[in-house]
């Protein structure tokens, strides 16, 4: 017990444990460290850009968070807010896929997974995409791919760079082979950028697995991971389930890419704008940023 | 239950079953069959016939992975007049899960690359069930760059259930080997000419399967995820791989419909497995049609359309 719960009457206390379970803390203003159990207090949670002060452990962040606290202060501009999934296969399982979409965009209030902004980093003109794994798993389909390809085509355009932040399950499956397209057409946009040397820094977060990462989150000039993200292709339980046995305590963390050379570094959240301002103005051969 | 054939096959089965019992029964007797066996051979065309105009896009999916269907080898065998594996990424392994080297169709030098699966116990675990590992994908990239630096055109075959989810597969960048690949055929500077022969499993098929024209065979299907898989995740069921089939669209007529592939190559009665040769001819005549169209374009252009093509997938509104 730590002193804050021994100062909580008792009740407090149980609703905080019982009622939530593990890592969430109903409505409230407190929420449990998924790292540590610490209870923290969600504004000072924020400002810390969702990272425990206590044990550096690394809750989701929001896309529209985490892409207004990247880029400087009053320069971000969202781009293409408008683009909307539309549902050409009339996917339905249990589920309506129209459904599916309308009860996502109410409770993340984005239109689909992807948010694109153009903004600066320390004065330095960039693109810069954020995936809502909120919304249906941060899964790519269509509306994912053409704003990823859009903001990849206009920081060739502007001669600029490009970030993205990934965090999602894969393709969208209710949108069939059109999802599976995806991962072609943002690789394709992404070649255009290697051959015109600009770069592309692709971040991935917690977690990135399936068509996602297999290809537009691993084809960064420089990959990066954040702590212990979970980070692969098959996800652990297909795995799993394919080789009927456990699997490594580990296993496909950022710590462990980094060790079979998957990535080429990990930066803690609270370091990300210094560090890609830094490798970006390196890779531009431009001076060096300010603190 | 004959087991290589599927269940909506039986009464294929059955009725060939008839026509060779006859033809042993009869061998140095003196009574003539041939109008009764010809009687026959009318009845299992018509049958084959019902029972293929009307399949659902499970009995598709099921095709798609026939026992008897026709492999890359199988086509290699019938397409070129000679052909030269070659193996390994150069780096780690020969990933037999995908084959690839130098042939020749008609005269002209290709680079072929395409899954391969095994037809017995051994060659399906040597093969991994068409399943590659990250040094298949790896291989299959350094042939597209020999092609690319010796101006070759590049024939893919797709089949395979998907690339292989296992930990060493994981350990070794099996992501990143399909992205990479993803991002080389976008911008190969030679023709690209991919084949859905079979099964086409998600990633794992598209890492060979970018390029200036996507055929589909009749009865092969591509998707994002299986049946099986997509019918346990979003209806918590594998039993529902039926239904989750016909949600997916996976099969070709549909996909072309749809703008996704280019071109529906029509298999033989009964499917490509009933007579793999007539496939094989097939599937040569329409690839030398494409390279002919596709080598007469300047780089430049080829590589526009290429990207053009990439670009306009997508269904969205704004």
């Amino acid at each position: 017990m730590n002193w804050l719960q021994k100062i909580m009457t008792p009740r407090a206390r149980t609703q905080g444990t019982t009622a939530a379970g593990k890592g969430k803390v109903p409505e409230g203003v407190w929420e449990k460290c998924g790292g540590c159990g610490a209870v923290l207090y969600k504004p000072e949670l924020e400002r810390n850009l969702m990272v425990c002060p206590k044990c550096g452990h690394h809750h989701a962040i929001g896309a529209r968070a985490r892409l207004l606290s990247f880029l400087d202060e009053g320069s971000a501009q969202e781009l293409w807010a408008g683009l909307e999934p539309n549902d050409p296969l009339k996917f339905r399982d249990g589920k309506k896929y129209r459904d599916r979409i309308v009860a996502a965009q109410k409770s993340t209030g984005e239109k689909d997974a992807l948010l694109a902004m153009g903004g600066t980093l320390k004065g330095l003109p960039l693109m810069a995409t954020a995936f809502e794994f909120s919304y249906m798993g941060g899964s790519m389909g269509s509306v994912v791919g053409e704003k990823f390809t859009r903001a990849a085509e206009q920081a060739l355009a502007d001669r600029s760079a490009l970030v993205c932040f990934s965090a999602t399950g894969g393709a969208r499956m209710q949108e069939a082979l059109f999802s599976l397209m995806q991962m072609a057409k943002t690789s394709a946009a992404l070649a255009r950028l290697r051959e015109a040397g600009v770069p592309y820094v692709s971040v991935m977060t917690n977690p990135t697995t399936g068509g996602v990462s297999a290809s537009l989150a691993m084809l960064g000039d420089v990959n990066v991971g954040e702590p212990k993200a979970l980070i692969g292709f098959a996800g652990p339980r297909v795995i799993e389930q394919t080789v009927r046995e456990t699997l490594p305590e580990g296993f496909q963390r950022s710590e462990f890419l980094l060790e079979h050379g998957a990535i080429d570094l990990i930066v803690d959240r609270r370091e990300m704008r210094d560090k890609l301002a830094a490798v970006l103005a390196l890779l531009k051969r431009a001076p060096r940023a300010a603190a | 239950m004959n087991p290589n054939f599927l269940d909506f096959e039986q009464p294929i089965a059955e009725l060939e079953g008839k026509i060779e019992e006859l033809r042993h029964a009869s061998h140095g007797q003196a009574f003539n069959i041939d109008e009764e066996v010809g009687r026959l051979r009318e009845k299992l065309k018509l049958k084959t016939a019902e029972i293929f105009r009307n399949l659902n896009s499970w009995q598709v999916t099921q095709l798609s992975r026939h026992p008897a269907r026709p492999y890359t080898l199988d086509y290699v065998g019938v397409i070129c007049e000679e052909f030269h594996e070659l193996a390994g990424d150069r780096a780690y392994a020969d990933d037999a899960a995908i084959v690839g080297g130098l042939g020749r169709i008609n005269g002209r030098a290709v680079v072929i690359i395409g899954h391969q699966k095994g037809r017995d116990t051994k060659t399906k675990v040597r093969r991994n069930f068409g399943m590659p590992r990250p040094e298949g994908y790896r291989k299959a990239l350094r042939l597209m760059k020999l092609a690319e630096r010796f101006g070759l055109p590049l024939v893919t075959l797709i089949d395979t259930p998907g690339a292989y989810p296992g930990v060493g597969a994981e350990e070794r960048g099996q992501s990143e080997a399909i992205a990479r690949n993803l991002l080389e055929m976008a911008g190969l500077k030679v023709p690209i000419v991919c084949t859905v022969i079979g099964e086409g499993g998600s990633g794992g098929a598209l890492a060979i399967g970018v390029g200036d024209r996507v055929n589909m065979l009749q009865y092969a299907t591509y998707s994002v995820i299986s049946p099986e898989g997509c019918a346990s995740i979003l209806w918590k069921s594998a039993e529902k791989a039926r239904d989750a089939a016909e949600a997916l669209g996976l099969t070709a007529p549909r996909l072309l419909e749809l703008g996704l592939i280019d071109k529906v190559i029509r298999e033989p009665l009964g499917g490509a497995h009933r007579n793999p040769r007539s496939m094989a001819i097939r599937l040569k005549a329409v690839l030398l049609n494409q390279l002919d169209e596709l080598e007469a374009m300047p780089v430049q252009d080829l590589l526009e359309r290429r990207y053009r093509r990439l670009r306009g997938y997508g269904a969205y509104q704004e």
